[in-house]
């Protein structure tokens, strides 16, 4: 599957990782609703060191969809919250 | 639903989007790769354009230095003069540069992240607008109107998304830069005044130094108690240089009084 770091680029990931990044990726989410800045911070830095890890950089000339994308790694719990809530923020 | 999802299909849905618009889904090749070119142009206008803030704040980071560099000295003569008052004076100031030094070095910092940040986007996207182009020009040859439509929906793939990441990377380093360049205009401001000059060219304010005085407090003690010790006891000191500082000074009542105490 491959996966994008907003604002980093592509990584293309075995399956197998999916429980462990969906295990980090519903922490993140939890700390999004209950906008805990802390929590949030810690949890998504884990989740994009697990990408980064276990996957392999897609080339920057290969024009591929990603299958999941997750926020930046300085992104706000408030940036991601409001990303998710108003899909306007993306510029066309 | 996991974030990652989510966001994932906040992308799909706005490359969808784009590919609605199409008529002769050939011009949408044309159309959609001018937009690339456009926000090409766009990245590499957000690198100068933080470069160039990182350049300031560097410039800053100078003057700030050789200011507080300047009022270090002028305090050191103050002392040796018998104006302790005034050597007060310009160490309050000088630690009123040291915090702001601190802070430019952190904008530095930051800036200096976003431009790399960038740099790398645009490399990225730079790469990948040739790869579509190269499709582009495959497609236009080979196939119909009508045999086109599915194979364009391919050559989209990957590159919308990231027009859209890279799109929104540059709109995030330019507002953090924007918050920042409002902070180096007020430092820029700050250094026209005069206010970080000279501090026998000022006139003296008792209120303003003793304001001054409670927030930089026992720093500026330990500092004048250091040159003190510097300086040695018993020994006569004249007013040092005799330079710019005793011609320009200003007579006012408050300055002669406060050099006979």
């Amino acid at each position: 599957m491959i996966i994008r770091i907003m604002g980093e680029g592509q990584y293309e990931l075995p399956d197998s990782a999916s429980d462990a990044l969906n295990e980090l990726d519903a922490r993140v989410e939890s700390a999004v609703e209950g906008r805990d800045a802390d929590a949030f911070g810690a949890a998504l830095g884990e989740l994009l060191a697990a990408v980064r890890e276990r996957g392999a950089v897609v080339p920057d000339d290969a024009l591929v969809d990603s299958d999941l994308v997750l926020p930046p790694a300085d992104a706000t719990v408030d940036e991601v919250a409001a990303l998710l809530g108003d899909e306007g923020l993306i510029p066309g | 639903m996991s974030i990652m999802k989510r966001i994932g299909l906040i992308f799909r849905s706005k490359a969808n989007k784009a590919l609605d618009r199409a008529e002769d889904p050939r011009e949408t090749l044309d159309y959609s790769y001018q937009k690339q070119l456009e926000l090409l142009q766009k990245v590499r206008r957000g690198v100068a354009d933080v470069a160039t803030s990182r350049k300031r704040v560097e410039l800053q980071m100078t003057q700030l230095e050789q200011q507080g560099g300047k009022l270090h000295g002028q305090a050191q003569k103050a002392l040796a003069a018998g104006r302790e008052d005034l050597a007060r004076e310009a160490l309050t100031r000088r630690s009123g540069l040291d915090g702001e030094i601190e802070q430019l070095q952190s904008q530095h910092a930051q800036l200096q992240g976003e431009e790399e940040k960038l740099t790398l986007a645009s490399q990225r996207l730079q790469a990948k607008v040739e790869a579509f182009r190269t499709r582009k020009e495959t497609i236009k040859a080979t196939y119909t109107a009508a045999e086109a439509q599915t194979k364009i929906g391919e050559a989209f793939s990957g590159i919308s998304e990231e027009m859209s990441d890279v799109g929104m990377a540059v709109q995030r380093a330019e507002d953090k830069t924007a918050s920042m360049q409002a902070r180096a205009g007020a430092i820029d401001e700050l250094v026209a005044s005069g206010a970080l000059d000279d501090v026998s060219q000022q006139p003296n304010s008792d209120i303003e130094r003793e304001l001054a005085a409670l927030s930089a407090g026992s720093d500026v003690d330990a500092e004048l108690a250091a040159m003190k010790q510097q300086l040695g006891t018993g020994e006569e000191r004249q007013a040092i240089g005799g330079g710019a500082d005793d011609p320009s000074e200003p007579a006012t009542d408050s300055s002669t009084e406060k050099r006979e105490g």
